[in-house]
């Protein structure tokens, strides 16, 4: 194998009429790696307020068949997860993940919600699952693995859904690149989640639910006060 | 995958000839253009970042020794492995190798056009493997035997009738008398097969819209769910990927998905793109054990530093073949491979040689339409044209149309004489027009008059009634 | 401004009024015209065969023809976009000649785009009265950007109405050799293009270029149709009277 690795660098080298790139070019190369640049950012999100950034995050995220609801603070999430669950007549039992940004939100308010946390198995019809950010220029939410956000959560169930808190919504996934790299090393999967699971493959007729989640639900969590905050970023 | 390149002109009155297939090109005729055209209009800054990512991957292109390096480090420092395959053969050998390892049984498959150019699914079939296509489309036509007819949408040559009845053929175990007259009712049904599949799978197997050179990751781009699926549930996750899928980093990787999801379905971004690096951390409770990325060459290496390195920059949006007036006619089978529509006619020649594929660059009016709508600014025509320029060096045209085309080439180097036949020919023809002012049928011409009228010339050449109005004097 | 006109090998043969259209049309702008008499083709349809050995010599001789005018003007997209837009490429190894193909290149022109253009002309002084709809040959559109400069001098002609053909950017299947090598796939093509003008109930379709022309009237014309097919430099040079639709009788 290492045979053909040497033998396709050298076919490389060959059609470019070079060997290898030379220690100086090298260096450039690493440099322009390591300085990893935005490209040119669509000014779309990038010019907006913290405020009007949630606004667009929800906006576009509705056009694409996510579901979205506002909240003032954790403490409300019990009974905006209950009553979305009732209104899609699902039951009342969801898996979450076992996230610490998820803890204080007082799941005892709503004793008949039968939560678990772990990762998705097979018969789950509901997840929960925090996210790392929120990508308003297209309304994506941005998920990453780890011991305590299994990725199963984002796939198996029927049914996802995610709590954004409002200091999450970011203008443009390069914003999403620079908090992921303050944090550390990549995570083994990053999903960037658009919207529902869907397919035109029928002739061309959008269905959603393929092998995804059917129905993605956002809750906001927007505990910020009116006026005076100066959010940015 | 087996080609049949050579007998375009078969495939392709074929397709011209088959009811189902005209219904369903007649909904991607305007549906594609129409959706891509309203998201670009929605994006002020679409036109700049075509330009930024053509740069991107010619830049990429252009060090692309060095690129493959460091994504091989990174993979390895995450905890993945490489393996170089020059060959089909060392492609699918590869893969067998991993999978025996774990001794796969059933193995599920995201959509991937490299999987299809190397033949895994038959090669794992052969060897007592099971590979299950789990994208609908993918899904639909290996229960049909089917090649793929579409860069991003395989399916897309069926209507909604067939694949019912592909689905009452192939899953017997469901109730007969139940209703497939939806869509709705296709999917909700491909879902329900498919999910045990997903679960029973020892390996899951993707292909790779792009690989990262800074973090040794790979991206798939799916609306489904289902390449998360196949690559998160089982044990191994193996990547099949040809070497163009580069690109240096995270950034440059963002610039181009803008421009895909766009450029392909008109969507501001697919449902699910994923950026995956290396298998299950050790604290993780879901993924992969072991993560493989099979990095293909297979004759991309060879067209680095010529004249169809542009045709590398492809990022298999289908956005040519969705503007195409040739494939909307016959549709993507007709190009008899794993690529159709313009991006297959450029590059099919080049991995399966221009002798089988040579037909597919000179089926097209050079309309220019799929250069325009390319979101990394391929000179599709230009390249078709230097296919036509390779075959007419090698003498691989008809020789009656060498013959013509020289003739009338020599001809028109001499005004004087061309000038005398133009002037006789537009008599004749004119005066044998004269009544109808058009013909039904002319000799040497059966192919236009088959279906059409030939307009019959006004009688006189231009340069000669231009000399009479002159008096006789020759200008210039 | 001295002008040359090149007239197309398919002007020559089977339509020489559209030459005169021309003539007429630039000499209305101001223009003096002459007709180099030792041109005969561009040679696109032995670059686009893959000849390009032939297509040089063609352009050659195209070059020495045309050489010392202000401005050269086809009353063909395709015709002036091979010159505009191929010509400098096929003289890259060419270095004597190079510089000769890009002054040549620079200063030629598709008809209606330069009299709107660069000869500033805002209408013309031409009668015909039609529903009239509209096709965008491939080169003029998108080699040379021609798309609204023929509706804004039809918008002038007295008693025409211009309806927008649905698709009207869409090839229609002429394609120069294509046609001629796969015309399964080219009727496919133009007919498509002719439901596309039936539905829009236009008494005729204009194009300016004479390959669409003739594609586009042999089918509607074996469709049935009486649809009238003309050269957008016939209408807008008042010539209509001259000489009967392509493809009609006289």
């Amino acid at each position: 194998m290492s045979e053909a690795r040497d033998q396709i660098l050298a076919r490389i080298r060959g059609s470019l009429k070079r060997g290898r790139v030379d220690a100086a070019r090298e260096m450039e190369l690493h440099d322009r790696v390591a300085a990893h640049r935005r490209n040119l950012v669509p000014a779309r999100a990038a010019a907006l307020d913290a405020r009007s950034r949630i606004d667009l995050f929800i906006s576009m995220a509705e056009e694409v068949q996510a579901t979205t609801m506002r909240v003032g603070s954790l403490a409300a999430v019990p009974e905006a997860v209950a009553h979305y669950l009732a209104a899609e007549n699902l039951p009342a039992e969801l898996v979450l993940a076992p996230d610490p940004s998820l803890d204080e939100i007082p799941w005892s308010a709503r004793p008949l919600l039968r939560i678990r946390r772990g990762r998705a198995e097979p018969g789950d019809a509901v997840s929960l699952t925090p996210c790392f950010a929120a990508i308003a220029e297209t309304g994506t939410l941005m998920l990453i693995s780890g011991a305590q956000t299994p990725t199963t959560l984002n796939f198996l169930p029927d049914t996802h859904i995610v709590v954004v808190r409002g200091d999450q919504v970011i203008a443009a996934y390069e914003d999403g690149w620079d908090r992921l790299r303050e944090g550390g090393g990549m995570p083994r999967a990053i999903n960037f989640i658009t919207g529902p699971s869907r397919t035109g493959d029928i002739e061309q007729r959008i269905e959603l639910g393929a092998h995804g989640p059917r129905r993605l639900h956002i809750i906001l969590v927007d505990d910020r006060q009116g006026t005076g905050n100066a959010e940015d970023g | 995958m087996l080609a049949t390149s050579r007998t375009f002109e078969a495939n392709a009155r074929a397709g011209l000839a088959n009811d189902n297939l005209q219904r369903a090109l007649a909904l991607m005729r305007t549906g594609f253009p129409q959706r891509r055209s309203l998201a670009v209009e929605r994006l002020p800054e679409f036109e700049a970042l075509r330009d930024i990512g053509k740069s991107i991957k010619d830049h990429t292109l252009e060090h692309l020794d060095f690129y493959l390096e460091l994504y091989e480090a990174n993979v390895l420092a995450s905890g993945g492995r490489v393996h170089w395959a020059r060959t089909p053969d060392e492609a699918r050998a590869a893969v067998l190798e991993i999978c025996r390892s774990v001794d796969a049984k059933i193995v599920t498959k995201g959509k991937s056009m490299i999987a299809e150019e190397v033949g895994l699914n038959k090669y794992l079939e052969q060897n007592g493997i099971t590979p299950v296509e789990t994208d609908l489309g993918e899904y639909i036509i290996q229960l049909r035997h089917e090649p793929p007819s579409h860069l991003i949408a395989p399916a897309i040559h069926l209507m909604k009738e067939q694949v019912a009845e592909t689905f009452r053929a192939e899953h017997r175990a469901l109730d007969p008398r139940r209703s497939l007259a939806e869509a709705r009712q296709l999917c909700d049904e491909a879902r329900a097969v498919l999910r045990p599949r997903f679960l029973a799978a020892d390996v899951g197997i993707t292909g790779a819209n792009f690989l990262v050179a800074e973090t040794g990751s790979s991206i798939i781009v799916t609306n489904e769910g289902n390449g998360d699926l196949t690559q998160t549930l089982p044990r191994v996750h193996i990547v099949v990927a040809s070497l163009e899928k580069l690109v240096p980093t995270l950034e440059d990787a963002v610039t181009l998905l803008r421009l895909l999801a766009r450029s392909a379905t008109g969507q501001e971004f697919s449902s699910y793109t994923t950026v995956s690096t290396g298998p299950r951390r050790p604290e993780d409770l879901d993924g992969p054990e072991q993560y493989h990325v099979v990095l293909l060459d297979n004759g991309r290496s060879a067209l680095l530093g010529g004249e169809f390195q542009d045709m590398l920059r492809c990022i298999r949006c289908s956005a040519c073949m969705n503007h195409c007036p040739v494939y909307a006619a016959v549709g993507g089978h007709a190009y008899g491979w794993v690529y159709s529509g313009p991006m297959g006619a450029v590059l099919t020649p080049s991995l399966i040689g221009v002798e089988e594929a040579g037909h597919l660059p000179n089926a097209s009016t050079f309309c220019g339409q799929c250069e325009a709508v390319c979101p990394v600014k391929i000179p599709l025509p230009k390249l078709m044209r230097h296919w036509r320029e390779r075959e007419f060096a090698e003498k691989l045209n008809p020789p009656v149309y060498r013959a013509a085309l020289g003739l009338w080439a020599w001809a028109a180097r001499r005004p004087a004489l061309y000038h005398a036949l133009v002037e006789l020919a537009s008599r004749a023809v004119g005066w044998a027009g004269r009544d109808r002012g058009r013909f039904r049928a002319a000799p040497m011409a059966a192919g236009w008059t088959a279906a059409r009228d030939m307009p019959a010339p006004e009688g006189r050449s231009f340069h000669s009634l231009w000399a009479k109005q002159r008096g006789g004097k020759i200008g210039r | 401004m001295r002008v040359a006109l090149f007239v197309t090998c398919l002007v020559d043969f089977f339509r020489p009024t559209v030459g005169f259209a021309a003539i007429k049309l630039l000499e209305a702008a101001g223009c003096t015209v002459e007709v180099p008499r030792a041109q005969t083709c561009c040679g696109q349809p032995a670059y686009n065969s893959g000849a390009r050995a032939d297509a040089k010599a063609i352009a050659l001789q195209v070059l020495d023809a045309f050489e010392g005018y202000d401005h050269v003007v086809a009353p063909s997209g395709s015709c002036a976009g091979m010159i505009r837009r191929h010509y400098p490429g096929l003289f890259t190894d060419d270095p004597g000649v190079l510089p000769r193909a890009h002054r040549l290149a620079e200063r030629s022109w598709e008809l209606v785009s330069f009299l709107v253009d660069i000869c500033g002309m805002q209408a013309v002084a031409a009668r015909w009265e039609r529903r009239v709809t509209y096709h965008d040959g491939c080169s003029g559109l998108r080699e040379l950007g021609v798309k609204d400069q023929p509706r804004q001098l039809l918008a002038s002609v007295d008693g025409l109405s211009l309806r927008e053909l649905p698709g009207a950017e869409v090839c229609c299947g002429f394609g120069g050799t294509f046609c001629i090598k796969y015309p399964d796939i080219s009727d496919k093509m133009v007919s498509d293009k002719e439901a596309d003008i039936a539905g829009t109930g236009a008494e005729a379709v204009l194009a300016g270029d004479l390959g669409c022309l003739l594609n586009i009237a042999g089918k509607l014309h074996r469709r049935g149709r009486r649809v009238e097919v003309r050269h957008v430099a016939e209408v807008l040079a008042g010539l209509t009277g001259d000489v009967p639709p392509i493809g009609g009788a006289r």
